[in-house]
């Protein structure tokens, strides 16, 4: 199956900034034809991670693969197959569009004006193409950026925070037009965010980064669809317990570590369980929902930042 | 659109690279600063010694036309454009340094440098195109300030025989001026080269082109300084100074030419310029780029 193929794989790999791991022992995997979700809070360290997937800075410990091929050591070739789109959309502001775009492009060779048309009229920029990139709004630099990750055909774009400052049209055309990208020209997409609900839309697979660790990596859908909680439960005595929620018919599984059960309750609210156990006449000493991993992802990515 | 059928990838000719620097150099209104400012300024000097009329020439002659019999007019485009390479020691330098220290901490200041770095091209490679097009702006100005020089001065004053004055007077016939000024300011253009270098190495260890600028300026400064120091062991340092070197434009003007003594301040000069662009690259290639 031709989605098996890896595309992209990160091997340990780590950046310490003086004295501070922006990103650690982070193993990536991305196959082809998938749209990667590289979810993370501020300053969680996907610029970090997508600068080094693209060779602006030097990992510290590990390294980056694309095709198989240590990107260091094949810079170019590894390259010319690559678009990206890192931080802000920059560019050079005295310049027109079409010229910016013809400036970048000349980096991988001589490319035909036809080429560069079909870019600027894919993100729909083609009207304002002779413009000075200084007159243009931050959603059409956006889209230029965009753009310039197009040019050459990329197999595989790698976009940062593409929708930052959009406004929800906005946010929508980039939205289908990564789908478009994905579904009609097979273009592996790379794409972080800080917004669950954006990687949710359109990612087929994700990743999710939290103070430079790589939390949990997987499929969308099996990721988010388990809505089951898990609760842990330190109670006495230990063995009714256990007799007590074996009973129960919404505690799906329990498995005991310790003196601690972890006890699975599909998506029932955690205080009946604790209320069934009281009326029991167990002794609960603590009781602690380990929430769902979108709760979770919610309490990470949209609660406080780890901006310090 | 096939992605199995897709072209190996083929470097861009260093020529495609450099045309497309020279286009962001040339649209650039900071590349203009120098070129107007020389276009301003070179007229408004011209016209001045128009208006005071040669006094300073009759001065600096006097005592040269009570035992020689000079003929023919001193004060001409030559010597108006000679006087004019005066500005080759510091204020020429500074309009160098505000494009050489844009080159690099610009596309930084800009955040176009991630564009830059994340295509195929190779680092060097995309120093080298830049550095050559700073070489290239650097030279242009040189010879802008010799063209409008002598073209302004040629209008005001019509041309003549140039009265060079160093440790002795000399008088170099006007019809092998021209030859002489070219000379000149082709050794200009070489010591210019090494401030741009300078520039350009600063360029590249910084986001903003203020700090290139003024750390150009003040190596100058400060190495003239040092050179002029009246203390003999500080004297032992300048010839590992390229300040030192940047007058051998001036040698252009003697007679006898002293090809040897020319050949050995380029080369030099050059030296340093190469010794510039190698620490560059050494930064450069290495660099985390992290604006
Ligand atoms: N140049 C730098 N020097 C030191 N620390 C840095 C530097 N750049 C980033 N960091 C730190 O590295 C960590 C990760 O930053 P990074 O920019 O990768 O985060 P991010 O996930 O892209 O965040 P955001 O959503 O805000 O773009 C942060 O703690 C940040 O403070
Ligand atoms: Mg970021």
């Amino acid at each position: 199956m031709m989605s098996s193929e890896i595309v992209l794989q990160t091997f340990n790999l780590g950046k310490k900034y003086r004295h501070r791991w922006a990103v650690r022992e982070a193993n990536l995997l991305v196959h082809r034809g998938e749209i990667f979700g590289f979810l993370g809070p501020n300053g969680a360290g996907k610029s970090t991670t997508i600068r080094m997937l693209l060779t602006l800075i030097r990992p510290t410990t590990g390294r980056v693969e694309f095709f198989q091929k240590n990107v260091l050591m094949h810079r170019a070739d590894v390259l010319s197959r690559l678009g990206g789109l890192v931080e802000r959309a920059d560019f050079y502001l005295y310049l027109s569009g079409r010229r910016n775009l013809e400036s970048i492009a000349a980096l991988g060779g001589n490319i035909s004006k036809k080429e560069i048309d079909e870019v600027l009229h894919l993100v729909g920029l083609a009207k304002r193409a002779d413009d000075r990139v200084k007159t243009y709004s931050h959603g059409m630099k956006q889209r230029l950026g965009i753009a310039q990750a197009l040019l050459r055909q990329p197999e595989f774009i790698v976009l940062d925070e593409p929708t930052t400052g959009l406004d929800p049209q906005g946010i929508k055309e980039v939205r289908e037009l990564i789908g478009r990208l994905s579904a009609e020209r097979g273009i592996t997409v790379f794409l972080s965010s800080h917004l669950l609900s954006e990687i949710e839309q359109v990612a087929t697979n994700m990743a999710v980064i939290h103070r430079g660790e790589i939390i949990v990596q997987g499929k969308v859908g099996e990721l988010l669809n388990d809505g089951d909680t898990v609760v842990r439960l330190i109670a006495r005595p230990m063995d009714y317990t256990k007799r007590v929620l074996a009973r129960l018919s919404f505690v799906k599984r329990v498995v005991a570590q310790g003196d601690e059960l972890q006890v699975t309750i599909g998506n029932t609210d955690s205080s009946l369980l604790s209320s069934m156990l009281m009326k029991s006449g167990i002794e609960i000493a603590t009781i602690t929902p380990l929430r769902s991993l979108e709760q979770y992802f919610l309490s990470i990515t949209e609660g406080a930042s780890d901006v310090d | 659109m096939s992605i199995e059928n897709r072209a190996v990838y083929h470097p861009p000719s260093l020529f495609l690279l450099l045309r497309h620097e020279l286009i962001k150099t040339f649209f650039k209104w900071r590349t203009y600063i120098g070129f107007i400012t020389l276009a301003v300024v070179i007229p408004l000097v011209e016209v001045a010694l128009k208006l005071e009329g040669g006094t300073m020439v009759q001065n600096m002659t006097r005592n040269l036309s009570r035992d020689f019999l000079l003929i023919g007019n001193l004060f001409n485009a030559y010597w108006v454009t000679y006087t004019l390479m005066m500005s080759l020691w510091v204020h020429v330098p500074f309009l160098i340094a505000l494009v050489a220290g844009d080159q690099l901490a610009g596309e930084a200041t800009s955040g176009t440098v991630r564009l830059l770095l994340t295509r195929p091209s190779s680092r060097s490679r995309i120093l080298l195109s830049k550095y050559l097009a700073t070489l290239v702006y650097a030279a242009l100005l040189v010879i802008f300030l010799g063209a409008v020089g002598v073209g302004v001065g040629l209008i005001l004053f019509g041309p003549g025989d140039l009265l060079v004055v160093g440790k002795e007077f000399i008088i170099i016939p006007a019809a092998s001026v021209p030859a002489r000024l070219m000379l000149g300011f082709g050794f200009a253009v070489v010591s210019m080269w090494c401030v741009s270098s300078l520039a350009f190495l600063f360029s590249s260890l910084v986001e903003n082109a203020i700090g290139p600028i003024i750390a150009t300026m003040a190596v100058i400064i400060v190495f003239f300084v040092i050179a002029n120091l009246p203390i003999e062991s500080v004297q032992a340092v300048r010839p590992y100074l390229f300040t030192t070197y940047m007058n051998v434009w001036m040698q252009a003007f003697e007679m006898p030419i002293r090809w040897g003594e020319i050949g050995s301040s380029l080369l030099r000069l050059s030296g340093f310029s190469v010794g510039f662009y190698l620490v560059t690259w050494y930064i450069f290639v290495k660099k985390d780029v992290l604006s």
